[in-house]
């Protein structure tokens, strides 16, 4: 299966966000030793590394969850000043992650439109009243121009497939970024046919002016939507390259510290 | 409200369109409580032949309200995935406060009735913040010590005696009627309808929901997670608050042992109107289920020849139901969605 023809960015251009010489530590153990990514628009990185190489704190700290001990995120040349994912979403940078993060207790569109619902009279804040119908135009409106089918807005997520319910995290974290999109493998629990989907989706998202960040662990979606590889090993980016059928072997061996 | 009423969206369950079987079984487990209930209340009916006089059935019903009104914010607590042991021992705290703080001098104060709850209120911010700021993770825990600390303090403060007399609008809100029907018993079907308002209808109510179904998650996609907990325990207090002042208004008393104990049928009252302890799940409206299902069990049983210490064994067996149902609910869900799943194979 060749991938279609895809531009890169010319590889020129200043990237839209890059990490400078990220630093985590969790007690004893350090998650991120000086870790480095950059995502130019347009472009679709794909992050690889062995379990546990830091690939989800980096993308954790990129979403305002993680506050470094070191280092900086800069979206478009300004340094970012990330201390909740609240700030993160405000910079138009959304991120599907790599647990299932959306509540089984609510509906479709619940979770779609979830701490972005439209209230009224809009003076009284969170203690304003809901629309469940802003709420289902809202998911209606997006999921049309995304895959996501036959799902009812008012269905309860919980009694959802785990593709259907990964659909519609995909389809929330679209609808909203305006700059950055990260998905830390968003195909890991799906079946064949519901990683279709997704990849496909994944392939059209440079179409809107999104730096694309795609953690996966399977080399062949790798090499089918990524136009660049960065691989992470002990919390730090030992490499990175352009990605070209066939390729596959390579990163395998940087994976595992082969070369 | 209806008992429909027990997930978040308007029309449920979910479960896509005509009836199923797995659809049925689900629906009737979420109408669980109003099934018991009524069964319940026939056979005393058909049993004991002074159930339904108007005197015992008020006497009934003023009695559940207060266990209605601690179960109604116990049941936001354990929304999010808390409990909260405390609310019994604020009954007692906030009648004494009140008595010593307003004076049995002036007995017509009105302030009385907003001290009731912003007692209440602070020792659920006290809770709240202990939980989320002071980093313990365990309510359970937390709440028993200031279940502790409330008890001693209202004794200190009332010097371990009983005071009588209230204010007028503090035993009318305790005793009075209004064409028959218990004031108590409407003013906790008030604060229901406040609560039921708060979260259905608010933004504010959905993330309860949301934060109680998943904590993490809340935080990623963040949420106030922290601020929504505190509230939880801070409108738990204040209920509380509220059921101190009906109980100060039915005995005309305060006293630092007002509502010893009232804080497990609370929070049975939750667990049997169907709120999961897993969080995230349930209806405020099924908690006043929960509380006549306690109320009938008591009252009815005093008018069979029965010893009343059956009461406590009677509803700890419906708790064992209750939780099975849950566990059972889950299943179903499950079943659910795995047929989910096959469907959009097919
Ligand atoms: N909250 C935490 N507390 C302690 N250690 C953590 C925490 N989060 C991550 N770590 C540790 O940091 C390291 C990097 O973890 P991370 O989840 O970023 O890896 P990953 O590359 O995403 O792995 P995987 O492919 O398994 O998802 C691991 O050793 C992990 O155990
Ligand atoms: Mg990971």
């Amino acid at each position: 299966m060749i991938s279609n023809p895809r531009l890169a960015p010319n590889p020129e251009e200043a990237p839209l966000l890059s990490v400078r010489n990220a630093r985590k530590s969790y007690g004893l153990v350090t998650a991120l030793a000086g870790a480095e990514l950059s995502v130019r628009r347009g472009e679709i990185v794909a992050l690889l590394g062995d379990n546990g190489a830091g690939k989800s704190t980096l993308i954790k700290a990129i979403s305002g969850i993680v506050v470094l001990d070191e280092g900086d995120v800069e979206l478009s040349g300004h340094k970012l000043n990330l201390r909740s994912p609240g700030d993160a979403r405000a910079h138009g940078i959304e991120t599907v992650f790599q647990d299932l993060a959306v509540f089984d207790n609510l509906t479709v569109a619940e979770n779609f439109s979830i701490g972005r619902e439209r209230v009224s009279p809009r003076w009284l804040g969170p203690l304003g009243f809901l629309s469940t119908r802003n709420d289902t135009a809202s998911w209606i409106e997006h999921a049309q121009q995304l895959t996501v089918k036959n799902v009812s807005p008012q269905q309860e997520i919980g009694l959802m497939s785990g593709g259907q319910r990964q659909a519609v995290a995909v389809a929330r974290a679209v609808a909203f970024a305006s700059s950055v999109i990260i998905l830390d493998e968003p195909t890991a629990a799906l079946g064949v046919r519901e990683s279709e989907e997704i990849l496909n989706l994944v392939k059209r998202l440079p179409d809107r002016g999104l730096g694309v960040i795609i953690v996966s662990h399977n080399m062949d979606h790798v090499v089918r939507v990524a136009h660049r590889a960065v691989v992470m090993r002990g919390g730090r980016t030992v490499g990175g390259m352009v990605v070209t059928p066939g390729i596959e072997r390579e990163l395998v061996a940087m994976i595992m510290g082969a070369r | 409200m209806s008992f429909k009423d027990t997930g978040l969206s308007e029309d449920k369950p979910g479960v896509g369109r005509g009836f199923d079987r797995l659809g049925i079984v689900l629906w009737t487990l979420q109408a669980g409580p109003v099934i018991v209930l009524a069964a319940l209340v026939i056979v005393f009916v058909l049993i004991a032949p002074n159930f339904l006089t108007t005197r015992n059935l008020q006497n009934l019903i003023a009695q559940s309200a207060i266990v209605c009104a601690l179960g109604l914010g116990e049941f936001v607590v354990i929304l999010v995935r808390g409990v909260d042991v405390s609310v019994g021992s604020v009954i007692a705290l906030s009648t004494v406060v009140v008595s010593v703080a307003t004076g049995i001098d002036d007995p017509s104060s009105g302030a009385q009735i907003v001290l009731f709850p912003l007692v209440g209120l602070v020792v659920g911010l006290f809770n709240g913040l202990l939980i989320v700021k002071g980093r313990i993770p365990q309510p359970l825990v937390v709440t028993v010590a200031t279940l502790g600390i409330a008890n001693g303090a209202a004794l200190l403060v009332s010097g371990g005696d009983t005071r009588t007399g209230m204010s007028a609008v503090v035993n009318w809100a305790g005793n009075g009627h209004v064409a028959g029907a218990p004031v108590s018993a409407l003013f906790v079907l008030g604060l229901l309808g406040l609560l039921w308002v708060l979260l259905r209808k608010t933004q504010w109510g959905r993330w309860l929901y949301a934060v109680g179904g998943n904590p993490d998650v809340a935080q990623w996609l963040g949420l106030p997670r922290d601020r929504l907990i505190i509230s939880a325990y801070a409108i738990c207090g204040t209920t509380a608050g509220f059921a101190g002042l009906l109980y100060a208004g039915r005995t005309g008393a305060a006293s630092p042992l007002a509502g010893l104990g009232y804080e497990l049928d609370a929070i049975t009252a939750v667990i049997i109107g169907g709120a999961s302890l897993f969080g995230g799940r349930g209806s405020v409206v099924n908690v006043l289920f929960g509380a006549l299902i306690i109320g009938v069990i008591g009252n009815g049983l005093q008018h069979l020849d029965v010893s009343s210490f059956w009461a406590p064994v009677a509803i700890g067996s419906i708790i064992i139901v209750a939780l099975e149902m849950d566990v059972a609910r889950k299943w179903v869900e499950t079943r659910i969605r795995v047929r989910q799943a096959r469907r959009q194979q097919a």
